[in-house]
């Protein structure tokens, strides 16, 4: 069964058609790469599956279960959207991290607060608060990020930085991992370390759903390549159908300008 | 009278005003800060008739002297429409100060805590949102301290000119520190036209300011560990 399946999304912006008949479906410990041209509404689709839009049409299903449909009323949309966000998890371009928290705060603030909705908070705080904090430490240790720990935001490069974001988006341990351009507010140099991460993600069959410009990396660390053009799946398949075989002129267009 | 023999006596008057002093002071930051914050919230809340209104209270009273609002609020109410409420002692001319400095510092601070608000980049709430936090919660765990961090530049600025803005409600003839240096001009305690004591009551503006100045540095200082 598929992860994650989206049906017929559509968003616009007032008159400008952002989305339009988004369809495509992610099988789990899979990675899925986005690239296209600036504005064609990739970032838009991250943040309609992370409810941070409401689309106007469409469906989203995580493991069979309908979060979204554009058809239900407004309401709907608002109905345990805490809950239905969870399901995603989002790195975001510039970092977002909380500059008065510790790398380490960073990654377990979220988790802490969620633990104080169980049930069993008050009898078993110090257990929960123990387990979360050994979470958040394992966390940054993969990260590579082990000595770091204690350092707040501002101490920190920026691949330092957008590792503690992905490691705080992973303690919610979401089903689908979006990153958006993780690697665009970077110098080139330290691009490297962050893709690293993501690489070693990938190998661990976390499924992600990745929009890079970053034409190789995109080609070799995704199972499936969706190529985007004004709002639009203008052509989607492997790696090696979208890179080497583009069906597409648009497409041709696009990646020719990229190669080297 | 020598001066060594004034002396004291001066500054037992000058220690009784400047209690009035510190007292308008007080009550102005316990009554304007809570105020400007529910101003603040309501300024930017969903509803436009209420963002309107509140736009406009707050420019009437940034736009206009608190001298003026000081003497509207003090006289209005009796000799105008008739119904004294503010009463006749020091105990009403320091109510009806009290309610003028409120207000009019209410909307200073507004405008303070509604810029820090909304200059705290939207990243942080679609951060603290796709983390499954309430909203609450991402006010008061990832925005509070960083509008708090911002805003505490303008508002011990707010503050230090509050201290020193005290002295306008002399014109309704609050006994705070001026008044009762003036006192002495025109004779009080078997002192009379002396001006030193009025001049001296700078000294009082000055600790004042001083230890102030000190305190928020402090503050500032404290909030430096992140950026
Ligand atoms: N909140 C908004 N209001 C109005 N228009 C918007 C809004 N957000 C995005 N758009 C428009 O939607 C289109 C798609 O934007 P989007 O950010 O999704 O593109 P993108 O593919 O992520 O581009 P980039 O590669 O530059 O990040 C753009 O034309 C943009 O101007
Ligand atoms: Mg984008």
């Amino acid at each position: 069964m598929p992860i994650l399946e989206v049906e017929h999304l559509r968003k616009s912006f007032g008159a400008t058609r952002v989305l339009d008949d988004i369809s495509f479906t992610m099988e789990p410990g899979t990675a899925l790469s986005i690239i296209g041209s600036s504005g064609s509404g990739k970032t838009t689709l991250l943040r309609c599956l992370n409810f941070l839009e409401r689309p106007d049409a469409g469906i989203i299903r995580v493991k069979g279960e309908t979060l979204l449909d554009a058809a239900s009323p407004a309401s709907d949309f608002q109905r345990n959207i805490r809950l239905k966000r969870l399901h995603f998890g989002l790195v975001f371009q510039s970092f977002n991290l909380f500059p008065q928290y510790t790398a380490l705060e960073n990654v377990t603030l979220a988790e802490k607060l969620l633990a104080r909705e169980k049930p069993d908070w008050k009898d078993n705080k110090s257990a929960y608060l123990k387990s979360i904090e050994e979470h958040g430490c394992a966390l940054l240790a993969e990260m590579g990020l082990q000595d770091r720990m204690g350092n707040y935001p501002h101490q920190l490069s920026g691949g330092q930085c957008q590792r503690v974001a992905i490691a705080r988006a992973l303690a919610l341990n979401p089903d689908i991992l979006c990153f958006d351009e993780p690697t665009s507010a970077l110098d080139p140099e330290l691009t490297g370390e962050v893709l690293r991460v993501i690489r070693s993600l990938a190998d661990r069959s976390t499924t992600m759903i990745i929009v890079t410009h970053e034409m190789s990396f995109a080609r070799d660390v995704a199972d499936h390549v969706i190529f985007m053009d004004s709002g639009t799946i203008c052509e989607q398949g492997s790696p090696d159908e979208v890179f080497l075989h583009p069906q597409q002129e648009r497409t041709r267009q696009f990646l020719s300008h990229y190669a080297d | 009278m020598t001066f060594a023999e004034q002396f004291p006596i001066v500054l037992g008057s000058l220690n009784t005003g400047f209690l009035q002093t510190f007292r308008l002071f007080l009550i102005t930051l316990v009554g304007a800060i809570p105020l400007g914050m529910l101003l603040a919230v309501a300024e930017i809340s969903r509803w436009k008739l209420l963002r309107a209104f509140i736009r406009t209270v707050v420019w009437i009273v940034r736009g206009s002297p608190l001298m003026i609002q000081l003497l509207i609020i003090f006289y209005f109410p009796g000799l105008v429409l008739n119904t004294p409420i503010w009463g006749g002692g020091e105990s009403g001319r320091f109510a009806a100060a009290s309610v003028a400095f409120i207000i009019n510092y209410a909307c200073y601070f507004c405008e303070i805590f509604r810029g820090g608000i909304q200059g705290i980049p939207v990243g942080q709430e679609e951060a603290g949102l796709v983390l499954g936090m309430k909203p609450a919660q991402i006010f008061f765990r990832v925005k509070l301290l960083q509008v708090i961090k911002a805003i505490l530049p303008p508002i011990s600025n707010e503050i230090i000119t509050l201290i020193k803005d005290t002295s306008l409600a002399r014109i309704i003839a609050l006994q705070e520190i001026i008044w009762a240096g003036q006192s002495f001009m025109k004779g009080s305690q078997g002192i009379s036209g002396v001006i030193w004591p009025l001049f001296f009551t700078g000294i009082y503006y000055l600790a004042f300011t001083g230890i102030l100045t000190i305190l928020f540095a402090r503050l500032e200082k404290k909030l430096s560990y992140f950026r």
